[in-house]
């Protein structure tokens, strides 16, 4: 808890963001949260940020709850419903607004759409790799964590193992003192 | 196409399941939920949603709730999926912010969490991976129709240009997001204009 902390400014600034976070999820926020809340404000250590994000991809449900821990971890019950107001309502009201002409007349098809995803699809490769790389460089784990990142990263993509076996692989990794 | 029979409650029940168990992503259980079980969406509708959620800023999966619900039961349709995935998966979440706080001391629970977070990064990685993977798949080879008529050389080349403007966006979009940091809105804003008017007019599909 940070009684300081400027939960305004945080939740602006997400609202802003999450309506920029688009072809890769909401986890491409992250390398701007980082920026904000540990380097600018110093509300988290560079550690807690980057365990809010594990904690978040260990529990059911959207990704996005990670910002949900830094607002609880920053300004407690109050902060988690703020930020998670401020990281959702703008682009569900966006996607309310064009969600009857999607309805009534599909969407996603045409030129338009085509030439979008095409420059989507390499922006959030790219985009995604450098989120990966900012929690990495957050974490602290050193070249012993690039490695465990990059093996958990081919674990995943070869295989169908559920995400969850290898968060706590990595957790056990961590535990005996290989990271 | 409007559904008398799907309530609000019924939207934010069924969204509520989904996301308890969708543990490591909820797309995999939103497919299994509103094309197998409910029927509510065909596999072909929920493709088609699932790429405009994709499209759309925000949280794809938050994107495609509010999309179902709204098909279904309108404004408050919408919200109440967006309800039920996000209303039990906080609590749970807040719950281990607790246990965080409680065992953040013992320096055991310390190095496993650097553990996770190495993980939890690598699962990032491996998501880019899978994208840059189609992506170079879907401009890899030609396809056999355009190939075999006159214009065959032309369009491989064509696809060759596109294949390298992916590689470049790709890598200045890793550049200035993870390495140079200059900032998500910087980034999304220099480079999707570029790759949009790149492929809607020079290399666009044929």
């Amino acid at each position: 808890m940070n009684d300081d902390a400027n939960l305004g400014g945080l939740a602006w600034h997400l609202a802003v963001l999450s309506l920029t976070a688009i072809g890769g999820g909401v986890v491409l926020v992250a390398p701007d949260v980082h920026h904000y809340v540990s380097v600018q404000n110093h509300w988290l250590t560079d550690e807690q940020f980057a365990a809010m994000y594990a904690l978040a991809q260990a529990a059911p449900g959207p990704n996005l709850l990670f910002v949900t821990l830094i607002g609880w971890m920053i300004k407690g019950w109050l902060g988690a419903v703020v930020v998670t107001l401020a990281a959702i309502v703008p682009s569900s009201c966006l996607v309310l607004a064009l969600g009857t002409v999607i309805n009534r007349h599909g969407g996603g098809e045409g030129r338009w759409a085509g030439a979008l995803r095409d420059a989507l699809a390499p922006l959030a490769a790219g985009m995604l790799a450098g989120a990966a790389w900012t929690f990495l460089s957050v974490a602290g784990a050193g070249w012993r964590g690039i490695v465990l990142a990059l093996a958990a990263a081919a674990a995943a993509y070869s295989s169908k193992l559920n995400p969850l076996w290898l968060i706590a692989l990595g957790a056990l990794a961590g535990a005996v003192g290989l990271v | 196409m409007q559904d008398a029979r799907v309530g609000c409650w019924a939207l934010f029940k069924v969204f509520s399941h989904m996301a308890i168990m969708g543990f490591g992503g909820v797309l995999p259980f939103a497919y299994r939920h509103l094309v197998e079980r409910t029927q509510w969406l065909s596999a072909a509708e929920f493709g088609q949603l699932l790429s405009i959620a994709q499209l759309l800023p925000g949280p794809t999966i938050c994107n495609l709730s509010v999309m179902v619900g709204q098909r279904y039961a309108g404004v408050a349709g919408g919200f109440s999926a967006l309800a039920g995935l996000l209303l039990g998966p906080f609590f749970i979440v807040i719950a281990l912010g607790v246990a965080y706080q409680g065992l953040v001391h013992h320096p055991l629970f310390v190095n496993a969490m650097r553990g996770m977070a190495a993980a939890a990064s690598g699962l990032i990685l491996a998501t880019a991976l899978k994208l840059a993977v189609g992506m170079l798949r879907g401009t890899a080879k030609p396809d056999a129709q355009g190939a075999a008529g006159g214009a065959g050389l032309d369009l491989a080349r064509t696809l060759r240009w596109r294949r390298l403007a992916q590689i470049v966006l790709l890598v200045a979009a890793f550049i200035g997001l993870g390495v140079a940091k200059v900032g998500l809105i910087t980034v999304v804003a220099t480079l999707v204009p570029i790759g949009f008017l790149l492929f809607a007019f020079v290399w666009r599909k044929a």
